[in-house]
């Protein structure tokens, strides 16, 4: 399978904000590191190895982790670190979040694997209440910021209802946690470090989709991605797209096919939904005039909406078109009718078109 | 799985059974068998000087507790499963749902305040005896006081732990400072023992800037990290897998400390019970679940929460060693307490207790519980089964405490309270920019932006907003 975002060497972002200021990131290029080509699942087994390897007081758990998971994100790892710090969990999501912010809470890093994030709702209570509230609700004396959730995400072509669903609407509206989003092994890797690293809780979602499919090449030493940042993986003038996790390949093709329909468009990946990078999609709006967002979530109250009313109190004079939502339907995710459910190429491209010729 | 085969012990028996088979039903006593005996531990003739040999006694696992009782005409076969080998019987009987006999309490005093003959129990010196009776009164002028400044509008809200004072001050006194605890919301008790000032209390019921919490909650969610007792929140039972992770920790760090969690009798219907006390036993931590069962969660009475023998007999179905203790008895509480600590720590296991207790007050200020109990209940209860005057008759009786210097500490404790209310009145807000600190960490760009447009907001329009704060 070919790498999903050009096969070219990118150079890591060194963070310049706030909220990067005290990770530590190395910009590299593929020249002088070694890299391996690796797969979504791999990749993200990478980062676990070396955040274990890293802090000897993090934890790996969650339903069936032991034997490497049901996505083989955990493989290897209770072998190589011990059963005491990678293990199984009873069934039970409200427990195992409940548990790694006790964990937490005491100094430690838990990295909680939810099975899938169609199950991440009996934890709600423990995320929304517990979790982004730690801290501020102690006055600082206590967090839980080592407190990591992963969970599988997104359409894999046959998952109906519940192992097909995009939450992250429902936790972008949550302060006090991180929802983060890689696109790519490469990405996922180096986010998924800086979202262990992080001292705030952080739940980071993974497109299930291409735990297989997507191959790139990934470098093998620790390096971390900042959060909050935004990366224009694109560039162009008449149009921004901004997505996020698998989307953006589906986005990456539309923006191709538009191409040789002579239009030029710019396509951004957003990463960390909350809290997001406003300023990077700005500065972009600014230059094309003109925004399209697509997420597989359903539309109406999906976080294209919170993208959209950001764009539009932001750039508004300087927009040329209304802002255009491509998204899922305002359905369950479909069996049998997923086809016609998700935000397609073709629809992307109709959205393009249409914005461009408004 | 391979399945076992063994000789019958009785070849008689067995055909006897086979003959039956063209029956519907051989004739069999139903009526529910015993699955509890009684505790052992109130016939003992012992009196324990040390803490081993009474840790001996209470973690022999009793026989008589299988919930399953075999048959006399049992087979010796056994069948293999996941989970390992099961006798198995032909004789079709379910469990009864409950057992003719409720567990029973462990208590050590009488309501006169005197030790039961043959009491097991860790003695309490003279000096922790009086310590403990000291602050489960200045509890209880707490309690009055911060009531009051609420019925006079000085505070918004507040709980009172009326009633479950020997719950709070002798489960605390039994700790160790470094166990960690992670209370309900009834539990104040506990950190008034470690050391939280009557002032701290009071700055965070008002919120003001000295207010370790910084304005963020309602009153009485006290929290501190200083003496390791995490900060309340509302949601029930939320704190029950959080305590298993903590426990775990400990576990891992190799520390002589455990964690110590409460909940109510209403708190065990909550999910989270089922969740904290499940991963605490398979992950073997050393947590000490204690359920102030006080038969009133707000206006539900426990008949209306459950259907079992109250919460002891659910430590079992959690692989739990547990017990049941009267909560009004302080020497009890202690002892139970103390016991099932050295336990968790010294086994790395969970333990629950059970403290059976009456919630004397309302449930909160916004409660008013004449509504749906009999007022005599309430009465009875503050008067007759008061733990705090039944603890007093036995420190009195032992010649450690006076009628001088019960209302020497009464009114101190008085004035002290009032004093730390009316400074924590006068005491400014916390600055207006705790609105938006401790969210993350650091402060995001989004939050930075909306406290300058607040800023600009409240210095625009001054009157909109109430004052008390430096912004």
């Amino acid at each position: 399978m070919a790498s999903l975002l050009g096969r070219f060497c990118r150079k890591l972002v060194v963070p310049g904000s706030a909220h990067g200021a005290r990770m530590v990131s190395t910009t590299s290029s593929c020249g002088s590191e070694t890299v391996k080509s690796l797969n979504l699942y791999s990749a993200i087994n990478q980062a676990l190895h070396i955040a274990l390897e890293t802090d000897p007081r993090s934890y790996v758990f969650g339903e069936d982790v032991g034997f490497g998971g049901v996505f083989r994100c955990t493989t290897g790892l209770a072998e190589r670190f011990g059963k005491n710090r990678v293990f199984n969990t009873p069934l039970c999501e409200q427990g195992i979040v409940g548990f790694g912010i006790g964990l937490a809470a005491m100094g430690n890093r838990a990295v909680v694997e939810i099975q899938f994030a169609d199950y991440i709702y009996p934890a709600f209570d423990q995320i929304v209440n517990e979790a982004a509230k730690f801290r501020y609700r102690s006055g600082n004396q206590f967090n839980c910021g080592g407190l990591t959730i992963r969970a599988p995400y997104g359409a894999v072509g046959h998952g109906g209802h519940y192992h097909s669903q995009s939450p992250e609407a429902f936790f972008c509206h949550v302060p006090g946690i991180k929802v983060v989003i890689p696109r790519s092994p490469r990405e996922a890797k180096g986010l998924l470090l800086s979202s262990i690293r992080d001292p705030n809780p952080v739940v980071f979602f993974e497109p299930k989709w291409l735990y297989r499919q997507a191959v790139e090449e990934v470098p093998e030493h620790d390096y971390m991605i900042p959060l909050s940042e935004a990366e224009v993986i694109r560039e162009g003038n008449d149009i921004t797209l901004v997505g996020w996790g698998a989307q953006l390949t589906v986005m990456e093709q539309a923006c191709l096919d538009a191409e040789k329909e002579g239009i030029s468009c710019e396509l951004i990946d957003l990463k960390t939904l909350l809290p997001w990078d406003k300023e990077t999609v700005e500065a972009s709006v600014k230059k094309t005039g003109r925004l399209l967002i697509s997420h597989e979530a359903p539309v109406t109250g999906g976080f294209g909406a919170e993208i959209s009313a950001t764009i539009l109190e932001r750039c508004f004079l300087k927009l040329e078109a209304p802002v255009s939502r491509v998204c899922g339907l305002d359905t369950p995710f479909p069996l049998v009718f997923e086809p016609f459910y998700m935000p397609t190429k073709n629809k992307i491209l109709d959205a393009i078109k249409s914005t461009v010729n408004y | 799985m391979a399945i076992w085969f063994a000789r019958s012990r009785n070849i008689v028996s067995s055909l006897r059974h086979n003959l039956n088979l063209s029956g519907i039903l051989s004739k069999r006593d139903y009526s529910p068998r015993p699955a509890f005996t009684n505790s052992q531990l109130s016939s003992r003739s012992v009196f324990l000087d040390s803490i081993t040999s009474l840790r001996h006694e209470s973690t022999a696992v009793e026989k008589q507790h299988d919930l399953v009782q075999q048959s006399d005409e049992e087979d010796v076969q056994e069948l293999d499963f996941p989970g390992g080998k099961l006798g198995y019987t032909s004789e079709m009987k379910f469990i009864p749902e409950s057992s003719p006999k409720r567990v029973p309490c462990y208590r050590v005093l009488d309501e006169d305040g005197r030790i039961i003959s043959d009491s097991d129990f860790i003695p309490v010196s003279e000096q922790l005896a009086v310590r403990m009776y000291e602050q489960m009164a200045t509890l209880q002028v707490m309690d009055h006081i911060f009531y009051e400044a609420q019925r006079q509008g000085r505070i918004s809200f507040f709980i009172t732990t009326v009633g479950e004072e020997a719950v709070n001050i002798a489960s605390a006194a039994a700790l160790s400072p470094d166990d960690v605890v992670l209370p309900q919301y009834r539990e104040p008790g506990v950190l008034l023992w470690r050391g939280f000032t009557l002032q701290e209390f009071a700055n965070q019921c008002f919120g003001n800037k000295a207010d370790h919490g910084k304005g963020r909650q309602m009153p009485v969610h006290y929290g501190s990290n200083r003496y390791n007792y995490f900060t309340v929140s509302s949601p029930i039972a939320t704190q029950l897998p959080q305590a298993a992770g903590v426990g775990y920790s400990l576990k891992m760090e190799k520390k002589n400390a455990c964690a110590v969690t409460f909940i109510g009798d209403g708190g065990t219907s909550e999910g989270d019970f089922h969740a904290g006390l499940n991963f605490a036993a398979v992950m073997e931590a050393p947590v000490v679940f204690i359920c102030r069962n006080n038969g009133w969660a707000i206006s539900t009475h426990i008949s209306e929460q459950f259907r079992s023998d109250g919460i002891v007999v659910k430590g079992q179905a959690y692989g739990i060693r547990s017990i049941r203790v009267d909560g009004n008895d302080a020497l009890a509480v202690y002892s139970a307490v103390r016991s099932a600590r050295e336990m968790a720590v010294t086994e790395q296991r969970p333990v629950l207790i059970e403290a059976m207790t009456y919630r004397v007050g309302h449930h909160s200020t916004s409660d008013d519980s004449t509504k749906y109990r009999a007022a005599d209940e309430i009465q009875y209860w503050k008067m007759s089964r008061n733990p705090v005057n039944r603890f007093k008759k036995w420190v009195e009786d032992n010649g450690w405490w006076s009628e001088e210097d019960e209302s020497k500490l009464r009114s101190n404790a008085r004035k002290q309270l009032l004093q730390a209310i009316q400074a924590s009145e006068k005491w400014d807000k916390p600055p207006l920019t705790e609105l938006f600190s401790d969210v993350y960490d650091v402060k995001t760009k989004n939050l930075e932006e909306q406290e300058l447009g607040l800023r600009e907001l409240v210095e625009k329009q001054p009157q909109d907003y109430p004052p008390g704060f430096h912004i």
